[in-house]
């Protein structure tokens, strides 16, 4: 069964839940077919097929035959198989059985009639309808106040507000060509140094921006990255000067990277 | 001047009543012995006493507004010779364009209550749909739960605007079912006798 079928959350007078639910209560004979309004489900049908934006033809048409079969079912139930029911009693059980039904619904139509005569009697009575009144909300009342209290209440509320930094709004990069000379020039002097130990009481946005000049000495190929475990310091050291050699392009690409910042990345 | 008027006496009942009679004026519904208890902060048999003696001083023809006790508690109304002058002025909303399916639906909910849709369409033979609907929003009944087991159907009660309307003490101030309508035997008698009146 669809699942938009399936799962048709249903809330009728004699029944609430799924639709799938529905159906197996009326084909256990849980639930009359005669209790069921027909109509409510296909409207509740109608109203989730509304809310949703494209048309489920598979869902629309397995409804459709569901809902002829409860209605054939709602059909059946309700005359042919009451005629058989009292087919089958011998005429003295259907008379009692008839009488029975209409004894009761008689009482209930002079109990009517009574309430009516009743209405009329009491026709003429008039008396207050409403909500009830509400219990009166407790007041309270403030303690007398010295004017000049109230006088410092309003000036230190009315005080200049603090200035709110919007420091943070605008983060300097700084250019990403700056470290990679930085790091170049530590290099010529050194053959390996140690990441941290070179950025260290640089800001936070200065550091990643150092890392990010790492990463493109690194793809020049001119450096060597090595990390013995994860957090552990990154160490940097000059590579193979054969392993780079003839790299002309990165040379070519080297112009263009120092214009390169963080914030184009 | 100082002398009190008529019902104004230092008599403790009589205080007690006018207490009694000023809950009533502010009620907008009818309040119960044990409410006017609480309210009277006073003991229940003076109480009981205390409205005897608003009974008697509020009854018709006597004053423009009568006691009444009436579901299950005591409220003012006013007196029926006052009827056509609060026409004028006043609806009746609640019971006005009752119709006879409503009424016999009504009458299924007091005395078999709470009671379910289908229940009510199975005694009348017709679906009770719009009448229930009618009835629930006039205030005469209301929901009272489901009936058990997966997917109940709604049951429904008369209110307490239901005995109101209808100048009932309680719902046991409704005639017994056995003193109405015909019963049972009479009517398989009469429908044998038609059954061979068609066969002969």
């Amino acid at each position: 069964m669809a699942a938009a079928v399936r799962d048709l959350e249903l809330d009728l007078d004699s029944f609430e839940g799924p639709f799938d639910l529905l159906l197996t209560l009326l084909l256990k004979d849980a639930l009359q077919p005669a209790e069921i309004d027909m109509a409510e489900i296909v409207v509740a049908f109608v109203e989730r097929l509304a809310e949703r934006d494209e048309l489920d033809l598979d869902a629309c048409g397995e409804f459709l035959v569901l809902i002829a079969a409860l209605l054939e079912l709602k059909a059946r139930r309700l005359f042919p198989e009451e005629e058989a029911e009292l087919s089958e009693l011998e005429p003295e059980e259907a008379a009692e059985e008839l009488a029975r039904r209409l004894a009761e619904y008689r009482r209930m139509k002079l109990a009517s009639t009574w309430l009516r005569e009743r209405l009329e009697e009491e026709g003429g009575r008039y008396f207050r309808l409403g909500p009830a009144p509400l219990a009166p909300a407790a007041e309270r009342r403030l303690a007398p106040q010295e004017p000049l209290r109230l006088v410092e209440a309003m000036q230190a509320l009315a005080v200049e507000p603090p200035h709110v930094s919007l420091a943070h709004m605008a983060l300097r990069f700084p250019p990403v060509a700056q470290f990679v000379e930085r790091f170049r020039a530590v290099l010529r002097r050194r053959r390996r140094f140690d990441f941290d130990a070179e950025v260290q009481g640089l800001s936070r946005v200065e550091q990643a921006v150092a890392f990010l000049a790492l990463l493109e000495l690194r793809k020049e190929g001119e450096i060597d990255l090595s990390q013995a475990a994860p957090f552990a310091p990154i160490r940097i050291s000059r590579a193979d000067p054969d392993e780079t050699a003839g790299s002309e392009d990165s040379r070519s690409a080297d112009g263009r990277m120092l214009q390169w910042t963080a914030r184009s990345a | 001047m100082d002398r009190p008027l008529r019902l104004i006496s230092s008599n403790p009942v009589d205080t007690l009543a006018r207490t009694i009679e000023a809950l009533l004026v502010v009620a907008s519904q009818p309040l119960g012995l044990d409410e006017l208890v609480e309210a009277t902060a006073d003991d229940a048999e003076r109480v009981e006493t205390a409205l005897g003696l608003l009974r008697e001083r509020y009854s018709e023809g006597r004053s423009g507004i009568v006691l009444q006790h009436v579901a299950g508690g005591y409220a003012f109304a006013a007196a029926r010779e006052a009827a056509d002058a609060c026409a004028r002025l006043f609806e009746r909303p609640v019971e006005r364009g009752l119709s006879q399916a409503a009424l016999e639906t009504v009458a299924i909910v007091a005395y078999l209550g709470p009671v379910s849709r289908p229940e009510i369409a199975r005694i009348r033979g017709v679906a009770a749909d719009s009448a229930v609907a009618s009835l629930v929003e006039r205030g005469l009944i209301a929901e009272a739960g489901r009936e058990s087991g997966p997917g109940g159907a709604v049951r429904y009660r008369v209110t307490s605007l239901f005995e109101r309307i209808f100048g009932l003490e309680s719902l046991a101030a409704l005639p017994r079912l056995d003193d109405i309508g015909e019963d049972q035997a009479a009517i398989r008698d009469r429908l044998l006798e038609v059954a061979e009146a068609r066969a002969s």
